[in-house]
Order: structure tokens, then C-alpha cells, then sequence
């Protein structure tokens, strides 16, 4: 039901770093602890907050990349003239604290009950964030609704959650594309993710399917439009952007 | 008191831009990022039509065509989304919603913008009135792209660029307040960046 996303007020509360972990050169996790964390749904995301020692602070919008039930967890990417993300992915450490406030979003949520109708979540780059979360959320509820990832990945070193994602548990599928450099033997797909690709891998629009796109904005442009000329209805295709270069 | 975050700095000083400008919470891009729930809409403007609804009628329906031959004005605004992102002196063609409401006998208070994509987004008439918000087609002199909501828009600057409708179709006006569409998944219902109001309960 919309509406019951966030409940009440959202303050800012202090998370203490409990582990980060490198995904790839660079990508990190960072696992936090949550005195009073109320849980969250699969696909919403957090804020956090930054505090220079003059008093200026930064705030970023991050997806929660654990599952409900989970410590919350955040994949942050660095971008290369960011302000946020350099810190978060070099900087931060096992005992610091920062302060965040969540969970946010009630739309780009998928909560597992219908295990009628079959997920497709396409993403690019980080954009697969949210979707650890809704992948791991799949294998611990036991849900048997067929989930299809489709990830798009400059390389395969890029390819963020790599060792988890080849075992996602449950029998979800997980299909990638890689748009700039494929290893020897490849048998994988390649390039970007355009309606032929969308075509053979996607559900079919005559199973009724659920999907969710999540990466830059002109990754998103396309990915939904091909999903909508495939026969996706609109509303059935749910969006997440983030934006490019200065974004974080 | 926010406790200091060890090792953290900012880099917002290096950059020359007036801190009065960027409400709190905020950072200043040179992009143009893109937030939307679902796919980009593309309605063809021959079938395009901007409407002010009233009790369940069209009380006034201006085609694209007309909407065009209205009087327009560039508007340079600051603009901030709730998603943290803050873009200063952004620059538009637009029609006053002054122009458009004055052409429709109301008592409303609210208003309620409804798009192409279903979306809608709720706001008190007082914030549309008074040369405070416009329908936007134009961006950077030329017309508005579809990623960014065109052909046409809302711009209500004073507000979270969610409040700025894209792909907008019409306003219904209300004698209530009703929420819209992210004002229903949990973000704040009036949306004033200086204010921080980025969540319901803020």
C-alpha cells in the first residue's frame, strides 16, 4: 500500500562501519551497524550524512544493498571527481561512524510475495545494487518467483557481487553483458543492452512480468523504452537513475 | 551535534560557489541528472493537449499549438532535487501559470499536476500563483528533451524539483490538499529545500 513506506519522521541516527570489503577496484561494501534500524524493503535506499571538522556537512543518497533482515549494508562506487564516494570508498574504516537516515522509498520495492509473477531487473554498472538486495531477499524467504537478472558490465572485473552472483540461490538466473572488454572464451553476451538483447533474454510481456531497471540515466532511457516497444506496459517497468560524473 | 566523520573534508570550498546559494544538504552539479519512476513517456504533440480540471471537468484545454502562441518569458533559476543535486542559474522558456489559471474561474487552494505515465504532484495554489511557477518546453534554448519531462514541464523552483512535474498534462484544481505520487511513498508534502523538507515528517 503507498504510503507506508516511511513512517513518521526519519532521523538521523550514528551507524558504526562493522566490515568493508572491496568488490572491485572501485566499488567497496560497507557493512554498518544500526542501533534501532526499523528494517527496510528491498530496493530503498538510505542518506547519509558527512561532517568536516569546520562543520560542513555532505549528504548522498546510497541503495541498500542488504537484504530486509539483514545489517544494513551499502555498495558505494567512486567517482573519480566525487566528494562523497572517494571518502566512503577509501577513507572510511572498520569503527568509524557515520550518520545516516532510512529507510527511503516505497516504490522501487519488491517484497517477494507474489511468487506468480516473474521479475525481470536489468541493471547497469552499480545500478545492480538494489538488486543484491532483492536477490538475497528471494533466497532467504524461500520465494519461488522466477527473478532474471541481466547485468550489463564494462568488464568482467567490473562486475560488482561476482562469487555470490554466480550461485544466487533459489534458481534465480543471472545473465550478463559485457560492453567494453570480454575475457578469452567469453560466452556471455556482448555490448550494450539494446531491444534484440532485451528480446531474447527478457519474460516474455504475455507472462505478465514485473521489471526493474536501475543504472545511469541514459541506460535507463533505453532499457525502458525497449522494455515498453517489447510490450511491457509503463507501469509495469519500474526506474531507478543515478546521475553521472559529480553525482557523488 | 553531528559527530565530525574522521578524515573527512569536502571539497565544496574549492569550487567558488556563494554557500546562500545551495540549501543545506545540498551540492552543486554542472550535470543534469534525471530522477523518474518509469519510462520515459513520448506523446506526440499533434495529440498533445495541457488541461485545468475542475470537479471532474475540463474547465479550459489549450492544444500544444496554443500553448505556444501564449505569451512566454526566460526564466534563470536555481534548481534543487531531493536526491541532494542542486543546479544553479538553469535556464528556461516557459508560460506563467499565472497565464493559465487566469483563464479559469476558481476558488481552489491546491493543486493537484497530472502527467503522461500517471504521475502526479500536489502543491497549494498559492505556490503556482504569483510568477512563482511556469509550464516549461524550452531548456538551455532549445526545446525541453522527454528524459527531462518534455515536451513541457512544470518549474516551480522554490520547491524539490520533484514538485517540477515532467511530461505534466494538466492541473486539477482542488478545494483539498491530496498527495501525489512520491508524496505518497513517503516524501514530504510541501518539499521547501531551505527548509530541508525531503520526507514526510521533516
Amino acid at each position: 500500500m503507498a504510503g507506508t513506506a516511511v513512517l513518521g519522521r526519519l532521523t538521523w541516527q550514528v551507524a558504526g562501519v562493522t566490515a568493508v570489503r572491496p568488490e572491485t577496484p572501485s566499488v567497496r561494501t560497507i557493512e554498518l551497524v544500526v542501533p534501532g534500524w526499523a528494517g527496510h524493503q528491498a530496493g530503498q535506499h538510505l542518506d547519509i550524512r558527512l561532517t568536516a571538522d569546520d562543520g560542513y556537512v555532505a549528504e548522498r543518497s546510497y541503495s541498500i544493498a542488504s537484504a530486509p533482515g539483514e545489517p544494513v549494508a551499502l555498495t558505494v562506487e567512486r567517482l573519480e571527481d566525487g566528494e562523497v564516494s572517494p571518502y566512503l570508498t577509501e577513507e572510511l574504516r572498520v569503527g568509524d561512524e557515520i550518520e545516516i537516515r532510512g529507510p527511503i522509498g516505497g516504490y522501487f520495492v519488491w517484497d517477494g510475495a507474489d511468487a506468480a509473477t516473474p521479475v525481470l531487473l536489468v541493471a547497469g554498472g552499480s545500478g545492480v545494487v538494489p538488486f543484491r538486495s532483492m536477490l538475497r531477499h528471494r533466497a532467504r524467504i524461500g520465494s519461488t518467483a522466477p527473478v532474471r537478472l541481466l547485468y550489463s558490465a564494462r568488464s568482467l572485473p567490473d562486475v560488482i557481487y561476482q562469487a555470490e552472483l554466480e550461485r544466487p540461490g533459489g534458481g534465480a538466473e543471472v545473465i550478463y553483458t559485457l560492453t567494453r572488454q570480454q575475457p578469452e572464451g567469453w560466452a556471455g553476451h556482448s555490448g550494450r543492452v539494446d531491444a534484440a538483447l532485451l528480446g531474447a533474454v527478457a519474460w516474455p510481456a504475455e507472462r505478465l512480468p514485473l521489471a526493474y531497471v536501475c543504472g545511469p540515466t541514459a541506460f535507463v532511457e533505453i532499457v525502458s523504452a525497449a522494455l515498453v516497444s517489447l510490450g511491457y506496459p509503463a507501469e509495469r517497468v519500474k526506474t531507478e537513475r543515478y546521475g553521472g560524473a559529480g553525482a557523488g | 551535534m553531528s559527530p565530525v566523520s574522521r578524515g573527512f573534508h569536502g571539497r565544496h570550498r574549492a569550487r567558488g560557489v556563494d554557500p546562500g546559494r545551495v540549501p543545506p544538504g545540498q551540492y552543486v552539479t554542472t550535470d543534469f541528472p534525471v530522477l523518474s519512476a518509469g519510462p520515459t513517456p513520448r506523446t506526440p504533440l499533434e495529440s498533445w493537449t495541457f488541461s485545468i480540471r475542475q470537479a471532474g471537468e475540463t474547465a479550459k484545454s489549450w492544444s500544444w499549438q496554443q500553448i505556444r502562441e501564449l505569451p512566454s518569458e526566460a526564466v534563470t533559476a536555481d534548481i534543487h532535487c531531493v536526491t541532494k543535486w542542486t543546479k544553479l542559474d538553469t535556464s528556461w522558456q516557459a508560460v506563467s501559470l499565472d497565464v493559465l489559471l487566469g483563464q479559469v474561474q476558481h476558488q481552489a487552494r491546491y493543486v493537484r499536476a497530472f502527467c503522461d505515465g500517471g504521475y502526479t504532484a500536489n502543491l497549494p495554489l498559492a505556490d503556482v500563483t504569483g510568477g512563482r511557477a511556469w509550464l516549461a518546453y524550452g531548456y538551455d534554448g532549445a526545446p525541453l528533451q522527454p528524459e527531462h519531462g518534455g515536451p513541457a514541464r512544470l518549474l516551480v523552483p522554490h520547491l524539490y524539483f520533484w514538485k517540477s512535474a515532467k511530461w505534466v498534462r494538466g492541473l486539477e484544481l482542488l478545494a483539498a490538499d491530496e498527495p501525489g505520487f512520491w508524496e505518497r511513498y513517503g516524501y514530504h508534502n510541501y518539499g521547501d529545500p531551505w527548509r530541508e523538507q525531503r520526507y514526510s515528517g521533516d
